[in-house]
């Protein structure tokens, strides 16, 4: 059952709030974090709520396999806009469309960039050199997120979210118009690398943003990122999203009352499926501590807010899940 | 499940080269890192080469801050986490650029070059930030160990990566970019000018000009006049590389998680594997949710719940109980429907552990369940 009533209530609710840092005011979200921690799901899910606010977004995923138009049963995208539902639209960026592209809008000439494109020289560049994927990837990205499009006929988005690739390869992607601007000391690709950094370095342009899981391992690698981001690209992390988090159903002593019935003692000694029952509870708040424990590290490590998400509990996330999270993210946009 | 329980054995007799990799978050280098221990307790000489591990891990294993050098792990650890075994088990961290600054000093045929090509901006960004270079790194190093025969089984971690491809053609994409066809366009053109090219070429070269600008063509006529002695030298390498990947002493361990995702992207290498030709060893998959040897509507539990504690906190337990078995039947589709894409490969589970495995007691427990064996 689609969640279509709470729009406009909590619409009107993020507004009461102190405009921590209106997220749907910027023209760029880039959405990064540890891999398996739930980016795809979170960019989804912010971009159900941006059109649920009317606006008209746009999901990129980056890389060459997508995942967004699955959630919604639809076939994949690919390198061309596609509205999935109303005012949400999904795009998969993939190098060597964004090459060809750039190509064509560098050179003005549909046959020189084909000349160019088609020669082995520069086929050899532009598939060896390392970077040059991650620039042209990042420049589509920025391009689509232009008022003024430099698609021929492409209508502006309010918003675009990147659903950018795991820590590592999301930095490169965000320093690399950095990288090329110090590689071209001057020329066109220097000018164009200065202006897509200088669009990613503005903060009412473009936020960063991590999800990560209440563990030890993507804590870290999210309290790394914010430093990193800060040190070399003068960047702020935005907000992080702890996705996943367990219901905190057992209190402690109830945990306790439950150890003792496994202990035994009283009259009836529990069968053997109580006690898996047991060993169940025990273990699910087992983990809730960890995670609370792992949270409670990363908001002491982190200098930017941390937003909590519930684990959905559901097989698959799907569309009812994206609509129930959406719900949650309106509350802070 | 006996047949289960042998073919890890299988899988990894008489392997020299083990190459763990998967997407990012699915415990790579914990498998990486249990695999190579559990092989050292049985007596070989092994060494795992991790790419940026938990610093607890890190500490475990005894590695330091700074990386590319060689650690042995203190026997006397294992022994207390019960890996103790007649071989040695050796740990490195990799280090990217101080992997290619050093393959730089080898193969550079002089001082002068050597410096040219380090001091050259193109190079220190290709070696430095670039997302790539570490694959490129990480094939290096292994190869150079190999060549060392110093070890008896070398544990490869990889970079996390959605894109199998990058990774297996890192080493063919290092040539190419170095190769001597391009290289003799940008030699001719930093010294000559285009005029001497042929036509084809100058043209190329004067729409790559416009496109780019002056500047950067002339730090890639540098860079690769600097690289000129070397190319024939770093195209050799990229070649036994591969053939080292294909070598029949060599195995893919896929490692993932039993989510929807990672097991796609699984799937995605495994099919990108079998296309390049690499040999495939085994599916890990890790942090896999067992169901409770209970059902949540079963009859009478409820009841039983109650009357051993009270119906607020019964109830909360079969709730636990019933998302735990959701979550169980969960991974157990996705494993199931991986099983069926292997068709016949080997599949390995690992449960969820209790607590984060980030030190060598978890490595002792991931080894276990990893090479435990079962009796049907």
């Amino acid at each position: 059952m689609p969640i279509r009533t709470g729009w406009s209530d909590s619409f009107t609710a993020s507004h009461s709030l102190p405009a921590v840092g209106a997220l749907l005011d910027r023209r760029l979200i880039f959405v990064t974090g540890k891999g398996g921690v739930g980016k795809t799901t979170v960019a989804a899910a912010l971009g159900l709520a941006a059109a649920r606010a009317g606006q008209r977004v746009l999901v990129c995923e980056v890389g060459d396999q997508e995942r967004l138009t699955a959630s919604f049963g639809l076939p994949a995208a690919g390198f061309r806009e596609l509205e999935i539902e109303p005012g949400l639209h999904a795009f998969s960026v993939n190098p060597e469309d964004a090459i060809s592209e750039w190509l064509r809008y560098q050179l003005h000439s549909r046959t020189l960039a084909g000349l160019l494109g088609g020669s082995r020289i520069f086929q050899y560049l532009a598939t060896a050199a390392p970077g040059l994927a991650e620039m042209v990837t990042i420049g589509k990205v920025w391009e689509l997120a232009q008022l003024e499009r430099k698609t021929p006929s492409a209508a502006p988005y309010d918003l675009v979210i990147v659903d950018a690739p795991a820590t590592g390869h999301g930095m490169a992607l965000l320093r690399a118009p950095r990288t090329f601007a110090e590689i071209a000391r001057v020329g066109p690709i220097n000018r164009q690398a200065e202006i897509v950094d200088g669009f990613l370095r503005d903060p009412a342009a473009t936020a960063v943003v991590a999800v990560t899981l209440a563990e030890e391992m993507p804590v870290s690698e999210t309290l790394d990122l914010e430093r990193w981001l800060r040190d070399e690209l003068g960047l702020d992390l935005e907000r992080v999203y702890v996705n996943a988090l367990l219901p905190d159903r057992v209190k402690a002593a109830e945990s306790r009352a439950i150890e003792a019935a496994v202990a035994g003692g009283g009259d009836a000694s529990p069968s053997p499926s109580a006690l898996a029952a047991f060993d169940a509870s025990l273990a699910a708040h087992q983990t809730v501590r960890a995670q609370r424990s792992q949270l409670a590290r990363l908001r002491r490590g982190l200098a930017t807010e941390a937003i909590s998400l519930p684990h959905l509990l559901t097989p698959d996330v799907g569309r009812d899940g994206l609509e129930r999270l959406a719900t949650k993210l309106e509350r802070d946009l | 499940m006996t047949a289960r329980a042998r073919r890890i054995d299988s899988v990894l007799a008489g392997k020299r080269v083990i190459v763990c990799a998967g997407s990012g978050g699915v415990g790579k280098t914990t498998t990486a890192a249990a695999v190579a221990a559990a092989l050292a307790a049985r007596g070989q000489r092994t060494i795992v080469l991790t790419i940026d591990p938990a610093r607890r891990l890190a500490d475990a294993l005894g590695l330091p801050e700074l990386g590319n050098e060689e650690h042995r792990v203190d026997p006397d650890r294992l022994r207390a986490a019960g890996l103790a075994g007649d071989g040695e088990l050796w740990a490195m961290t990799l280090d990217a650029k101080r992997t290619f600054d050093e393959l730089i000093e080898r193969t550079a045929p002089d001082t002068e070059t050597r410096d040219a090509v380090l001091a050259n901006p193109i190079y220190r960004q290709l070696s430095n930030a670039v997302a790539g270079s570490q694959e490129y790194m990480a094939m290096e190093k292994l190869y150079e160990l190999h060549e060392s025969g110093h070890y008896d089984v070398l544990v490869l971690d990889t970079p996390p990566t959605r894109n199998a491809l990058d990774f297996l053609d890192a080493p063919g994409r290092l040539a190419r970019f170095i190769d001597s066809r391009s290289l003799q366009v940008f030699r001719a053109s930093g010294r000559a000018g285009l005029g001497l090219l042929g036509r084809g070429v100058a043209t190329v070269m004067s729409v790559l000009e416009k496109a780019t600008g002056v500047d950067l063509l002339r730090d890639l006529a540098e860079f690769f006049n600097a690289f000129g002695g070397m190319a024939e030298g770093f195209r050799d390498r990229a070649r036994r590389v591969e053939a080292l990947l294909r070598d029949e002493a060599t195995t893919f361990l896929l490692v993932t998680s039993p989510r929807a995702a990672a097991i796609a992207d699984a799937g995605h290498f495994h099919a990108k594997l079998a296309e390049s030709g690499m040999p495939f060893g085994a599916l890990i998959v890790n942090r896999v949710c067992e169901p409770v040897g209970a059902a949540a509507d079963e009859k009478g539990l409820e009841r039983e719940l109650t009357d051993l504690l009270d119906e607020r906190i019964g109830r909360k337990v079969l709730h636990d109980v019933g998302d735990r078995n959701l979550l169980a039947e969960r991974d157990a589709r996705n494993i199931e429907r991986m099983r069926t894409e292997l068709s016949g490969g080997v599949l390995l589970t690992v449960p969820e552990l209790s607590g984060d495995v980030h030190d060598l007691d978890g490595l002792a427990a991931v080894a276990a369940q990893l090479f435990k064996r079962r009796r049907s």
